[in-house]
């Protein structure tokens, strides 16, 4: 059971090590907007500081989410999804091995370098330290919550701007929680509160995102 | 054993079928015949499990298969018309890892026996996208030789096959029904398959 886990798991890897330009779009993507936001608004360390947050949890979640419509979609052109779906292993868990597998490509990447974009703008070491907590708690959630989105419009023309106004208002608590962990660090506060509330929507999506992807994708293969 | 019982489909508000009803015992090939666009297609999809009949039920073993999914698909290998790889991983990677995530590991040597068996061993290490549409549908077919699944279902088996090609599979069918297993197929072309009980099923709306 655990070796059909971790086969899916291994098997979106080495795709994406083949395939290196599609996971560098999205991570270009996340380093460009921002970078881009220190020069258009201008070096006044203070204004920087207090974007900061919100910018930087944006652009992470807009770079999430430029990879959602890829997630299923190679599997249902090319019928690996069918066989998927015909496993008798649980299609819930195969889920739960390509969720993670995203998770590796597209979010761990995003927090790695969030902190060093943050240098930026000015931010202290210790809100970049909770930047990079806050981004490792939260990105799982975009993930699994994204493959929702992304199974639901599999097939679908358009499927791109259909999985943004699906997903876009679900992963609205988990960037205000973000952003305001990072906020609550800089002006000096605990950011423990919302950590734990980021925390509790990632376990939330673990609990219920894999299970409702799986159900989407059977009747995707109908 | 496999049985259907007053199956039927629509696709859109268009009949395909109705009244399926047949029983495939341990041993026997059925034959689904039809013309184009008849719903030869999606009446082996019902008989997978992916999508629901409009009416009707398909049991196995006297259970219905939607009710005992997990047990069913234990013992079901569906090779549809799409081949399940991915361009960008070896024709070894592909069949190794498909037999991971089906849950039995087929250990290397049992994968490029089967590539063998199919007259791919040379290729075996290439990128599937550097192969040709025949050469690919070998690649899928090669579980045909890794399954420990009873039941086949398959579409289209023979498409852009070379005959030497449709040779070996049919004798590896023919071994297949030989050693007590059951297979049902899809196909517009004539191959003599060695089977104890043949049954043709004609659709027609």
């Amino acid at each position: 059971m655990s070796g059909a886990l971790a086969a899916v798991v291994r098997r979106d890897i080495l795709l994406a090590l083949r395939r290196r330009s599609d996971v560098a779009t999205t991570l270009f993507f996340f380093v460009i907007v921002a970078s881009l936001f220190p020069l258009g608004v201008g070096p006044e360390p203070a204004m920087l500081r207090t974007l900061a947050p919100g910018v930087l949890w944006v652009a992470a979640l807009l770079a999430c989410m430029l990879s959602l419509t890829r997630l299923f979609a190679a599997d249902y052109a090319d019928g690996t999804l069918e066989q998927m779906v015909l496993a008798p292993q649980s299609l819930t868990l195969l889920v739960l091995g390509k969720v993670f597998a995203h998770w590796l490509v597209a979010g761990l990447p995003v927090v790695l370098l969030a902190p060093v974009l943050g240098l930026q703008y000015a931010m202290p070491n210790e809100a970049l330290l909770v930047l990079a907590l806050s981004l490792l708690l939260g990105t799982p959630a975009l993930s699994l919550v994204g493959a929702i989105g992304a199974a639901l419009t599999l097939g679908v023309r358009g499927s791109g701007l259909l999985v943004a106004l699906l997903v876009l208002p679900l992963y609205v608590p988990v960037l205000i929680f973000g952003a305001g962990a990072v906020a609550a660090s800089q002006s000096g506060l605990s950011a423990e509160a919302y950590l734990s509330l980021l925390g509790a929507c990632s376990l939330l999506a673990l609990a219920l995102a894999p299970w409702a992807t799986a159900v989407a994708l059977r009747i995707a293969v109908e | 054993m496999l049985s259907a019982k007053d199956l039927a489909c629509t696709r859109g508000d268009r009949l395909l079928f109705t009244q399926v009803n047949f029983q495939l015992h341990p041993g026997g090939l059925l034959y689904v015949l039809g013309e184009n666009g008849s719903g030869k297609s999606s009446l082996l999809r019902i008989l997978c499990g992916l999508s629901p009949p409009e009416q009707g039920s398909v049991m196995w073993n006297g259970e219905d298969i939607r009710r005992h999914a997990d047990a069913y698909r234990a013992e079901l290998l569906y090779i549809g018309h799409l081949n399940a790889l991915k361009d960008d991983l070896s024709a070894a990677e592909n069949l190794r890892i498909s037999s991971c995530v089906t849950g039995h590991d087929d250990g290397a040597d049992r994968v490029r026996a089967a590539l063998h068996a199919v007259r791919l061993a040379r290729c075996a290490d290439l990128p599937v996208r550097n192969l040709s549409q025949g050469q690919k549908r070998r690649v899928a077919l090669a579980s045909l030789w890794l399954s420990q699944a009873r039941l086949w279902i398959l579409d289209e088996p023979y498409s852009a096959l070379d005959a030497a090609a449709i040779d070996l599979m049919a004798a590896r069918i023919g071994e297949h029904l030989a050693s007590g297993g059951m297979a049902v197929l899809t196909t517009h072309q004539e191959v003599a398959i060695p089977a104890a009980g043949i049954q043709e099923l004609r659709l027609t709306p």
